[in-house]
């Protein structure tokens, strides 16, 4: 008999600690989810798009219907719960609904504060909170003119810029004298004003709503002093409350929140509450990041995985005010201990500044340009003293001095002269997508001419195009993220990977907030890639997210047919296996049989229907010349044979092709293991390559025999075979760690730098756990060859779902 | 017009391509998130790559050969790139999830 577990709440912190959950353990609890609101789960901080027209209600779902009943969720929407029996264990709704329940999870959250003003129950009055709100509004634009937002903070400016977007006029009142004071200082709260004014917003600020004037329905508001203004609207939008009204009648222990320790239990054994309901520490999170923080220990202890519970969240601002970038973060007020640093642009829009206490940063506030925000986010968390480079701090790197000469570099180059050489793009086409379709940076370039956009090596000339045209003041810098559905970059979106515990493409760009619903052929493989190494076990393998080489295990060649590559472990094979390979290649009619670059049988040509058929006829485990993993370890000889070789290069090579098998990478991984200084495997053009020396070996790193090639640099030299072992297992984890997806190591060196990777590889323990770390990745793979054949679904999707001639279609 | 079943919506997944063969014309039949099909010329404009390979995000696929982009709703390749592949009607059943294609007859002749 499972336990039941109840869930209050259909919200987002409520559900994704279910969604966790369900990760952890799937099948340990019956689950019942209760909504107020008629509809499955959806993104509430998105309403603000659905008004604004950029999103669709059903674009806003976060788990849709079939969810719920895929995982066995029993899901009552429009059912509020009206009491919780802590002592049977029982919850009941107001629609007459009974749930026993072993484990019980608040997850309320919060109502919109409604100011208590004598007309508040007015008709057109109302709050902005959920998905009636939002219909609320348009219905209202379509027949009314005048609205008012009561409140300046960031949902009343979502809302008056939706209302604009609606048509109606809007003005904002506001108690303060400026906008935005939680989380803006004075300068960058009237640059805001300015920029919303010009799209139209109206604002009444300082002002203290009296009373709202109308007979059934709403005409206007009265000021204190003595003001009126005319409405058919009236939003308010003043503030949040912890929903508490349920706990609080259950006996439920209640400050401002319901009170939770740090493992999100409240005072009644078996309850626990999360999300905006919550009183953690004395704080309640209105932020997504640590609502969802607190769901993984609340996850942890139902699934009874250890956890060290939850102790706080460091929170920071970063939002889209109407097309405004704002960021705050930690104590960005003056006082008389801070001394700040401030750089501010009224006419380009931007203001930067950094409050620094005893050398320390601890607070800022960037507006316009919030590309610095997580770089300071981390100064301020890690209470990193920066005495000596506070202009530094707030301005980042110097800008390069380089890009002058690049400039002339381009004025010399002729028109027709090709910038990128893969699409085959000139200098003059570039110019004119400046000149005539107003490109301002790389990616504008990339999106309209396809410069840079498959192996990115022009990208810097492509820039100094940029700038030879526009002048360097006229180029826009855009930060440029892992792809273009987000700003943020590998090491950002793995940390938030890390920190958040997000285990699936669908929560990164969720959370993260990906442009693009379901990101681009650039990010997804990359997320999977970069989840699965985070997450060794907990990540599900999305081979919709693979790019096809690895998602059908052969390479896709340019007529759609596939090629067949044998694993050969140091490129070593038997007269037997020489036999099969050749009668299946019979078999199927391969119409090229050749030798790859690492010494391995490549059989080209081959159908897709007809991979797993071959395969299972070949029985022989995947060569994994498609992937983004380890393919070949090529070898020579050595002492086995060859009367220079010192060492045995060939019991190298194998030892280590079967170590590090099917190990996935950023970018695809090449090794060699070499006899003697000859080096006949070419180890030195390898991304691990390996030289026999008398009495040891060298081991050498960061080598590319490809497109940009690259002489490795030397790692070390050992003496014994473990040793290599021992090194080429933490090198490999490193790079793994800290790679881009698509980098390969040549790339990765020249970008971390040669003594970096040596200090991480130093102590002997670090080279330990990373290979403790890889060791786990790999004993989780499977021949993915073998998994195919053997598993029925997987291996009818090889083959077309109907095929009918045009005779028996016709007929 | 000739209405052809094909199968089973399950027997797709999400997110992915299945193809169809009706003589020498090869159809794609894609499976977006929520269970909407779209099928389209298993055939990109460009260098003709199987497009029932490639990548889908939302109601777009990337050409498995170089990364055109093409919407799934219309057939139409999204700049920088230009050109349209030829998209097809599907019809559902929904109680039983039955898939039936519809394609001219024309079409079937002429490929």
């Amino acid at each position: 008999m499972k336990k039941k577990l109840v869930l209050i709440g259909n919200g987002m912190a409520g559900v994704n600690c279910i969604e966790q959950l369900l990760k952890l353990a799937p099948s340990r609890y019956d689950i019942t989810i209760f909504g107020s609101e008629p509809h499955p789960n959806y993104n509430r901080i998105l309403l603000s798009s659905v008004l604004a027209g950029d999103a669709d209600m059903k674009d806003i779902v976060i788990n849709d219907w079939s969810w719920y009943e895929e995982n066995h969720i029993t899901l009552h929407t429009g059912q509020t719960v009206n009491a919780i029996d802590t002592q049977r264990k029982l919850v009941s709704t107001d629609g007459g609904i009974s749930v026993p329940y072993d484990e019980l999870i608040i997850a309320t959250g919060s109502l919109p504060f409604m100011l208590p003003l004598p007309g508040a129950d007015k008709e057109g009055v109302i709050a902005f909170r959920d998905i009636k709100d939002c219909e609320t509004m348009i219905e209202t634009a379509k027949k009314y003119k005048k609205a008012i937002v009561i409140g300046g903070g960031l949902l009343g400016l979502e809302a008056a810029r939706g209302l604009l977007n609606l048509n109606m006029e809007v003005s904002v009142v506001h108690i303060n004298p400026y906008l935005m004071e939680r989380q803006l200082d004075q300068t960058a709260a009237i640059m805001l004003q300015r920029e919303l004014e010009q799209q139209g917003m109206k604002f009444l600020l300082a002002k203290n709503t009296e009373q709202i004037l109308g007979k059934k329905r709403v005409t206007g508001v009265r000021f204190t002093d003595g003001h009126e203004e005319q409405a058919d609207l009236v939003v308010m939008a003043v503030g949040i409350r912890p929903n508490i009204a349920l706990a609080k009648s259950s006996g439920v222990e209640i400050n401002r929140g319901i009170v939770v320790n740090d493992f999100m239990e409240t005072n009644i054994p078996n309850v626990y509450s999360v999300g905006e309901c919550a009183e953690h520490r004395g704080i309640a999170y209105g932020l997504v990041a640590p609502l969802y923080e607190q769901g993984a220990v609340i996850a942890k202890r139902l699934a009874a995985v250890e956890t060290e519970g939850y102790h706080g969240s460091v929170v920071s601002t970063k939002l889209k005010v109407s097309g405004v970038d704002v960021f705050s973060a930690g104590d960005f007020t003056d006082s008389t201990d801070t001394r700040s640093i401030r750089l501010q642009d009224d006419l380009a829009g931007l203001y930067k500044k950094i409050v620094l206490r005893n050398g320390k940063v601890v607070g800022a506030v960037l507006f316009g340009d919030i590309s610095d925000g997580s770089r300071l986010f981390k100064m301020i968390r890690a209470g990193e003293d920066v005495t000596g480079k506070e202009q530094e701090t707030l301005l980042g790197a110097a800008v390069g001095g380089s890009a002058k000469s690049g400039a002339d570099m381009v004025a010399s180059m002729s028109d027709d002269e090709i910038v990128c050489g893969c699409n085959g793009v000139s200098k003059g086409a570039i110019v004119s997508a400046i000149n005539d379709k107003g490109c301002a940076s790389v990616n504008d370039i990339k999106a309209c001419t396809k410069a840079s956009g498959s192996c990115g090596g022009c990208k810097p000339l492509v820039a100094d195009v940029l700038t030879y045209v526009l002048g360097a003041d006229g180029v826009k810098t855009v930060k440029e993220g892992i792809c273009g559905c987000t700003t943020l970059g590998r090491d950002e979106v793995v940390e938030a990977i890390r920190s958040m515990e997000l285990t699936t493409s669908k929560e990164v760009m969720n959370v993260l907030e990906w442009s693009n619903p379901e990101g681009c052929s650039k990010c997804r493989p990359a997320l999977n890639y970069y989840l699965g190494m985070v997450w060794p076990e907990e990540h599900e393998e999305e081979r919709e997210s693979r790019f096809v080489n690895e998602r059908n295990h052969a390479n896709i060649q340019k007529d759609g047919t596939y090629s067949v590559v044998p694993r050969m472990y140091g490129g070593v094979t038997t007269p037997e296996d020489l036999q099969r390979i050749a009668t299946v290649a019979v078999k199927y009619n391969v119409p090229l049989v050749k030798l790859t670059g690492g010494q391995r049988i490549d059989l080209l040509g081959v159908k897709k229907e007809d991979l797993p058929k071959m395969w299972s006829d070949l029985d022989m485990p995947s060569g994994y010349a498609y992937g983004k993993a380890l393919r070949t370890v090529k070898t020579c000889v050595g002492s086995s044979f060859c009367r220079f070789g010192t060492q045995d290069s060939i019991g190298m090579g194998i030892e280590l092709e079967k170590r590090f098998e099917r190990l996935n990478t950023p970018a695809k991984v090449k090794m060699a293991v070499s006899g003697c200084p000859r080096n006949c495997a070419e180890s030195t053009i390898k991304d691990f390559g390996v030289v026999a020396i008398d009495g040891g070996w060298e081991l050498h790193v960061g080598g590319n025999g490809g497109t940009k090639l690259r002489a490795t640099d030397l790692l070390c030299k050992v003496k014994t075979e473990e040793e290599v072992l021992e090194w080429s297992g933490a090198y490999l984890q490193h790079y793994r760690e800290t790679g881009k997806y698509g980098e390969r190591t040549s790339e990765w060196i020249e970008r971390v730098g040669l003594d970096t990777v040596k200090a991480a590889l130093d102590k002997k323990e670090d080279r330990d756990a990373l290979n403790d770390r890889i060791d786990k990745t790999l004993s989780l793979m499977q021949d993915p060859w073998k998994e195919i054949i053997e598993e029925q679904e997987l291996n009818a999707t090889f083959v077309p779902i109907v095929s009918e001639t045009t005779e028996s279609v016709l007929k | 017009m000739k209405r052809i079943h094909i199968g089973n919506i399950t027997e797709i997944n999400e997110k992915r391509a299945r193809v169809v063969n009706i003589g020498s014309l090869e159809i794609a039949i894609f499976k977006l998130t929520g269970g909407a099909l779209k099928a389209i010329e298993n055939r990109c404009p460009h260098k003709a790559g199987k497009l029932s390979e490639g990548i889908v995000c939302d109601h777009h696929v990337f050409c498995p050969l170089h990364d055109w982009k093409i919407d799934l709703e219309d057939g139409l390749v999204q700049a920088p790139d230009d050109g349209c592949v030829t998209t097809f009607q599907t019809e559902v059943d929904e109680a039983s999830g039955e898939v039936w294609l519809h394609i001219e007859e024309e079409r079937i002749l002429a490929s």
